[in-house]
């Protein structure tokens, strides 16, 4: 054994003998706790999602598309959300909201793909990483194999926090044609050859997966007729069926917004607002809103100063939202600082989004949350005891 | 085809006897990757020359035009001017119309891809379309659509740096990475960094000031409103002073690119990214290294590159079998093509390579289709195998599917919609399984190197016989596997 590995593996067994019996007893995972991960995909422009609206530097920096102060909904003197999210207030006033500001990571890299990278592996901005946070977490301590699957992905063919190694996650459109069509997977058999192990293990997770999925009651709760509301209903069915699932990443798409921005997000945050409220109605139905946590998450902010096209180029930090029963409502982290920004005319970040994953991980599901991340991150505290 | 051909070729390649002929393994895997798949015949032609002479042969055959007539649309632009003050119902049916031509110009090249002499050619245009991504999605125009990959078709086996020239002022890109609205003192970043992280360089060598001077050179370039021409618009044009990867100058945007083409790393970047389309997943970063070199001092002729990699011990190396995972297109086409298939109307198979995440023309992101092993989820896994059965089962039952949908549907609505059509157009496809089967003898090994890169991961049935026994191999999950 080389030195180092030793040094991490007795500096391991030295912290399990140190915890208190119930901590060592926790690392099991409390999976029962859903965790559902939204991605609003190309980078949602934060600064008039949760709106500094009493701020001069904002209106002078966005011109045409600063959110005016009378169409904001209120959150506190100084905060307002966009008013396609009006369905979200209800949420707030229920103390079941916590709005996240100035997430992100230091040293931000501005391109979509490495940055969702970043966020997807939980990386540092110039490590790379090939596993997905959630990936590694369910390494640490194994989602138990009653379950249907350790996650699913809807509305997306990227796995994201769910990608690599030994996760079993599924990819799902519709759960009654994934019932039907399951029957075509065989499932045996391994190879050394990478391509044809993948495709085999994908055929085992659908065959295992399938025969949990669709025992599910009927849910009645309505979703509104578009792609993310699809994809929360399937969710909703997915989260439904008796087998467990411990986490869920719905895709939302569109939000790469260089020009015309106004009316795209408008239309944007309108079904996000529609598909939360929904999600929340159906967890009511089943009983399952207070073992629901929902967030959101995406590469990156976008700029503050408005650019040419009447939209927004690449930022950095970013206002996120977490929802659930036992969420503590509320503002976390800190208000855009507008006259801080860096050389590219990017905001400061106020809370590392590695925080937020820790606040999941550790106080949500009771995970070690130090191999996921690859280092120690603080929880934010924007759960219930 | 070949069979006629290859008199003639063994004649002309009668000086190059030195190397052996390449036998019908090898000759099999240059035609799988290379074309959509591989027929018997073909494969047979070929396993009598040697591995140059193969690759020669099927890069001469690049050289050709576009069979299928195009959409009869294409010379006329639809400016969206013309929706100023139009009524809701207008723009409706401008949308309608559009959505349509959308359809007809995937139609278009997907019968060309089917019906095409040269695979080669298509699978390297689409190479190029998922390197210099653009989208319907965002374009809106399939008349600009078309343009674009008459400069990828134009260009796809020429020179990369005339592509790249090219590209960056074609309308549609002009359109899709937001240059049209990049102007002096407003920069918009969008081209600038893609041009440098996607299309040449790559991630991590270049700096975020370069992104910002780079913009700034790319100024001016839009389009012309009324014809969707490129235009260049002077007073928006920045022509300050600008650093570039350590140059500096009065730059534009050509000065950009050439000074992106002068970078080693570009070279490397598309060579590793070609090795990745053709020979594995994990390029060799020495032969990446040599190859690059090559393509560079050729001026980036893409046929050097090409031509290098597929005659390189790499390609033909065990362990890269049946390494790569076959595209959505490359399932749909090489199926199709390689059974012989008649098919009649196009548009459901265009519906099949979109469920299994390949929308021709829409490329997911300016980043393109992720590709390899993002393929395969349980999701697009279990939609191949449905297309697979569905073909194979229509055949032998003649009739199509039983289907709940169908079932449970009345009457009076089955006529329409997708999924009917895509009922209607099994019906109308033709693959005479007897007459294909009768190319193999019984018991005949050349079977299964037809149909599978690599032995079965299934037992299958032994005993079963003609398309039952078809339907087994190709629902395997090694013909997922190119």
């Amino acid at each position: 054994m080389q030195r180092r590995q030793f040094l991490t593996a007795a500096g391991a067994a030295a912290v399990t003998a140190w915890l208190p019996q119930s901590a060592r007893a926790a690392t099991a995972g409390r999976y029962e706790n859903l965790l559902i991960l939204v991605e609003l995909k190309g980078g949602n422009d934060g600064l008039n999602t949760v709106v500094p609206y009493a701020d001069a530097e904002y209106y002078s920096l966005r011109p045409r598309i600063g959110i005016a102060r009378e169409q904001v909904l209120q959150l506190d003197g100084s905060a307002g959300l966009h008013p396609s999210l009006q369905p979200l207030m209800a949420l707030w006033q229920k103390r079941e909201l916590a709005v996240l500001q100035g997430v992100g990571y230091p040293a931000a890299n501005l391109s979509h793909f490495r940055s969702i990278e970043i966020w997807d592996t939980a990386s540092k901005s110039d490590e790379y990483l090939s596993e997905g946070w959630l990936t590694r977490a369910f390494a640490t301590a194994p989602v138990p194999r009653s379950f249907a699957a350790d996650g699913v992905v809807v509305g997306s063919n990227d796995k994201g926090p769910l990608a690599g190694g030994g996760t079993r996650a599924l990819a799902l459109t519709n759960t009654e044609q994934f019932r039907r069509e399951a029957r075509l997977a065989g499932g045996e058999g391994v190879s050394r050859n990478p391509a044809l192990a993948h495709i085999l293990k994908v055929e085992r997770d659908v065959t295992q997966a399938a025969a949990h999925l669709g025992d599910g009651v009927v849910l009645r709760c309505e979703f509104p007729n578009h792609a993310l509301g699809n994809a929360f209903k399937t969710a909703a069915q997915v989260v439904a069926s008796k087998a467990g699932i411990a986490a869920v990443k719905v895709t939302h798409n569109g939000y790469d917004t260089h020009g015309g921005q106004q009316a795209t997000q408008q239309r944007l945050l309108k079904e996000l607002a529609e598909g939360l409220v929904a999600m929340r109605a159906a967890m009511q139905e089943i009983g399952r809103w207070d073992s629901t946590l929902m967030v959101t998450y995406c590469e990156f902010g976008r700029r503050p100063r408005e650019n040419q096209s009447g939209g927004t180029d690449h930022g950095t930090a970013n206002a996120h939202f977490a929802l659930g029963g036992r969420v503590r409502g509320g503002l976390y982290g800190l208000p855009p600082a507008l006259t801080r920004l860096d050389g590219n005319g990017n905001l400061p970040v106020a809370l590392d989004f590695r925080d937020v994953y820790a606040t999941a991980l550790e106080r949500w599901w009771g995970v070690s949350a130090v191999n996921a991340l690859n280092g120690r991150f603080t929880p934010v505290n924007f759960l219930q005891a | 085809m070949l069979q006629r051909l290859l008199p003639i070729l063994l004649l002309c390649c009668a000086g190059a006897v030195a190397a052996a002929p390449m036998g019908f393994d090898e000759a099999r895997h240059l035609l799988n990757r290379t074309s959509f798949a591989a027929n018997v015949g073909d494969i047979e032609a070929f396993a009598k020359l040697t591995r140059a002479q193969a690759v020669d042969q099927l890069l001469g055959w690049t050289a050709g035009t576009v069979a299928t007539p195009a959409p009869g649309w294409i010379n006329t632009y639809e400016s969206p001017r013309r929706l100023r003050g139009a009524s809701d119902e207008e723009r409706k049916a401008f949308q309608r119309a559009q959505a349509g031509k959308g359809v007809e110009l995937r139609g278009w090249w997907l019968t060309e891809m089917l019906t095409t002499r040269s695979p080669l050619t298509e699978k390297m245009v689409l190479f190029w379309h998922n390197h210099f991504v653009s989208s319907l999605q965002k374009v809106r125009s399939p008349v600009l659509m078309y343009r674009q990959q008459q400069v990828l078709r134009k260009n796809a086996l020429g020179y990369f740096g005339d592509m790249l020239h090219e590209v960056a002022k074609d309308p549609a890109m002009v359109i899709y990475l937001d240059s049209a609205s990049n102007r002096k003192g407003k920069p918009n970043e969008n081209f600038a960094r893609e041009v440098m992280e996607l299309f040449t360089l790559g991630e991590g060598s270049y700096g975020e000031q370069d992104v910002k001077e780079a913009a700034r050179a790319f100024t001016g370039w839009s389009i012309e409103p009324e014809t969707g021409e490129f235009l260049f618009r002077r007073p928006a044009h920045d022509d300050g002073v600008k650093t570039v990867l350590g140059r500096s100058g009065n730059f534009d945007g050509d000065d950009v690119l050439d000074i992106l083409l002068a970078q080693p790393q570009t070279a490397e970047f598309i060579v590793s990214k070609l090795w990745r389309e053709f020979v594995s997943p994990q390029p060799e970063p020495a032969e990446v290294k040599r190859i690059a070199r090559l393509f560079r001092d050729n001026r980036y002729n893409i046929k050097v590159a090409l031509r290098a990699l597929l005659l390189s011990d790499a390609f033909y190396a065990p362990q890269n079998r049946a390494a790569l995972v076959k595209s959505p297109l490359d399932l749909i086409v090489g199926t199709l093509r390689q059974f012989r298939f008649e098919t009649g109307e196009v548009a459901p198979f265009l519906v099949a390579a979109r469920q299994l995440g390949q929308d021709m023309f829409a490329p997911p992101n300016v980043k393109g289709w992720p590709g390899g092993e993002a393929w395969i989820n349980s999701a697009t896994l279990l939609a191949r195998k449905q297309l697979l059965e569905r073909l194979f089962r229509a055949q032998e039952m003649r009739q199509p599917p039983p289907m709940r949908e169908a079932a449970a549907t009345p009457v009076a609505q089955q006529d329409a919609g997708p999924r009917a059509r895509f009922v209607r157009a099994m019906m109308d496809i033709h693959f005479d399984a007897d007459q294909w089967l009768a190319q193999f003898k019984p018991g005949d090994p050349r079977l299964l190197k037809v149909v599978l890169a690599a032995e079965p991961a299934a037992p299958g049935d032994d005993q079963a016989q003609g398309v039952v026994r078809l339907r087994d191999l190709v629902l395997d999950p090694v013909y997922q596997l190119k």
